[in-house]
């Protein structure tokens, strides 16, 4: 019975058991080891992490097999982890410009300073299965060559010098970072805080609303800046020693979108900005980011706010997949108690309606 | 691997002295929605986070909890709450509304009436009542701000216009202390006169939309309605089927597929409490055996 009288508990833990059984399925199969999702089912590991907003791939490789590759259930286990964990301070920006580079393309210069770099991608693949990889095939070793000599600089960088396109905002060093997990979101939000709810948020969610704007629901005539995949530094202050402390390197992609504005009155025409980061090789993500990031800007730039992906209230509110993911589920808890006064107005209103048209027969709600 | 050791009530103090900054906002300004800083907590958002938080923050280590969902202790999210705060406080829990310190409800306030001391603390779903008429939180916190409560008493009205009567059967608003407009939380409307002048402190938890609000002791809450339409409680009329009670709260329990339905007190432990007082109703005598046809 759904609601036993009595019972409830011991039902609860036998759900749990069961549940236990099922994720280790057919025991002849051998069990799949942490270093085995983080290794080869790292993409989904990089998702978790960037939504889970947290940097771990053992923890996140762990949360993928306990939710059975349930990648939204993974991101809610490392989410209620991290929650539990004690913040230090943050740590000094990255500088992605001093990225070391695996991957690294523009779609605005056909060639670039450092040049072009495919890496590791999905892009070209012809998407045909593969029956060698059922099998189990050992790739080829990866080509090699020299290791780039020259400097990176970001594509945005480039436009930059010639005014080409809008400058990135400093930051003001001596003002706090803001931080939705620790302090209530209020609307309108700065921008700092946009770009984390939208690192944090759904990827499916922000595809489908960077390409809603792709499709005219909110202005955006987008090129891919540049997209970059690799490694930083992360330096954290610390005060006792009074000089930036390594803490060690991070996987990131970063995308930078470059998008028309048309200027106003007081600013001459230029490109603008949206902004996409993630942890690991995200690039839907940073590239759905980077648009959604520019759509949201609409306030800012003196632009009209008519689709949802401009509306930041609609967007921030509803991109937390772990929000959004408990308050549907939520519906799979009794509501009997409600459910019962609906159906006592329900067949209220029916007697009422059926005594106003006597005609009809009358009829009781439930049956 | 990073092994976590929890604080007594899961929360780490720094996030509990955080909340309790809200709860206390909230009881100086009754029904008002105070933002705090929701934490992700290991049950689901939509699941009572909210209430847990709220728990967590006032528990002490004295204090006797008691768990109610649809107005039952044995529901399975009510059991899976109380183990959690068992585990995480080691608190001595308990099922009877009188021993209770601190209760946390979903959906029901029970019947017995609360005392002095103890703490109702509510999960809640969409704390802002005025969300379905305007789904802008900039706006709805100007129209709180401004008493602007318009909306609110034009959407009663379209119900009497259309229907007769006020067609909102659960989640009714009400106005709390003469000020706010506030969500019940999705209660039955029969419940609403419960919560007025209330000997106990009466806590709401937002979780997922991250806002506190309270009704402190003996405050004044009254059930939006027109001198015309006055506000009325809907309970189905029936005794209970197995105390025998003719003024709880009833489930409607379908007990075939041919139309045949028992009611039964919601609110478990007052039932049971009634049945030990030798209250009796039509099928106590074997409730869970096949029932006639009714």
């Amino acid at each position: 019975m759904y609601v036993a009288v009595k019972g409830g508990e011991r039902a609860i833990e036998n759900a749990h058991r069961l549940l236990a059984h099922e994720r280790r399925g057919d025991r002849e199969v051998p069990e799949l080891s942490l270093p085995q999702i983080s290794e080869q089912l790292s993409l989904g590991v990089d998702r978790v992490m960037t939504e889970g907003s947290l940097y771990d791939r053992e923890l996140a490789a762990l949360a993928i097999k306990q939710a059975r590759g349930d990648l939204i259930e993974a991101i809610f286990l490392v989410r209620a982890f991290r929650a539990t964990l004690p913040r230090f301070g943050a740590t000094e920006p990255v500088d992605t410009g001093k990225m070391q580079i695996r991957r690294r393309i523009s779609s605005t210069f056909k060639d670039i300073p450092g040049g072009q770099i495919l890496g590791p991608t999905f892009d070209y693949t012809h998407r045909l299965l593969d029956p060698q990889l059922a099998e189990g095939v050992t790739p080829e070793p990866p080509a090699t060559s020299d290791a780039p000599s020259g400097a990176m600089p970001r594509v945005t960088d480039i436009l930059g010098r010639d005014g080409l396109i809008e400058p990135a905002p400093r930051a003001d060093d001596d003002a706090p970072v803001g931080d939705l997990t620790r302090e209530p979101l209020s609307f309108p939000a700065d921008r700092d805080l946009r770009l984390q709810n939208l690192a944090r948020a759904d990827e499916g969610f922000l595809l489908a609303l960077g390409y809603s704007s792709q499709r005219g629901y909110g202005r955006n005539h987008p090129f891919a800046g540049e997209i970059r995949l690799g490694e930083v530094e992360v330096e954290f202050m610390a005060e006792d020693v009074g000089f930036a402390v390594p803490l060690g390197s991070i996987t990131l992609t970063e995308c930078q979108m470059v998008t028309q504005f048309k200027g106003s009155a007081t600013q001459a025409p230029c490109f603008t900005r949206g902004y996409g980061l993630a942890f690991g090789q995200s690039e839907r993500k940073t590239m759905s980011m980077a648009l959604v990031d520019r759509t949201l800007r609409a306030r800012e730039l003196g632009e009209e706010v008519l689709a949802p992906a401009q509306d930041e209230e609609f967007v921030m509110s509803h991109s937390d997949n772990v929000q959004a993911t408990g308050f549907v589920e939520h519906l799979k808890l009794p509501h009997y108690v409600d459910f019962q006064s609906e159906l006592g107005l329900l067949r209220k209103l029916r007697k009422e309606f059926a005594e106003a048209n006597e005609t009809l027969p009358m009829q009781e709600a439930a049956e | 691997m990073n092994a976590p050791a929890y604080n007594f009530a899961y929360l780490d103090e720094q996030t509990k002295r955080m909340i309790r900054r809200a709860i206390l906002k909230a009881i100086a300004i009754p029904g008002y929605q105070v933002p705090f800083a929701s934490r992700e907590m290991p049950m689901p958002y939509g699941w009572g986070t909210g209430g847990v938080q709220v728990t967590a923050a006032i528990l002490g280590r004295d204090d006797v909890l008691k768990v109610i969902d649809q107005g039952s202790d044995d529901t399975t999210n009510a059991i899976s709450i109380r183990k959690f705060f068992a585990k995480t406080a080691g608190v001595a829990t308990t099922t009877s509304t009188a021993d209770a310190t601190v209760i946390q409800t979903r959906h029901r306030i029970p019947e017995a009436a609360l005392h002095t001391g103890q703490v109702l603390v509510y999960q809640v779903p969409i704390p802002e009542p005025l969300r379905f008429l305007e789904p802008r939180e900039t706006e709805t916190r100007r129209m709180h701000a401004l008493g602007e409560y318009g909306l609110m008493h034009v959407k009663l009205y379209e119900d009497i216009a259309r229907f007769g009567h006020i067609a909102t059967s659960y989640a009714y608003p009400v106005k709390v202390n003469a000020r706010y407009v506030m969500d019940p939380s999705p209660t039955p409307k029969f419940d609403n006169p419960k919560m007025d002048n209330c000997a106990a402190l009466q806590l709401f938890g937002a979780g997922r939309e991250k806002r506190i609000y309270a009704i402190p002791p003996h405050t004044s809450v009254v059930s939006l309605d027109f001198e015309d339409h006055p506000f009325s409680r809907y309970r189905h009329d029936a005794p209970c089927a197995l105390c025998g009670a003719g003024d709880s709260y009833l489930d409607e329990i379908v007990t075939d597929d041919k139309g045949s339905r028992m009611f039964v007190c919601s609110d478990t432990d007052y039932c049971e409490g009634r049945q030990a007082q030798g209250h009796r109703g039509s099928e106590s005598a074997a409730p869970h055996k096949e029932r006639a046809h009714g």
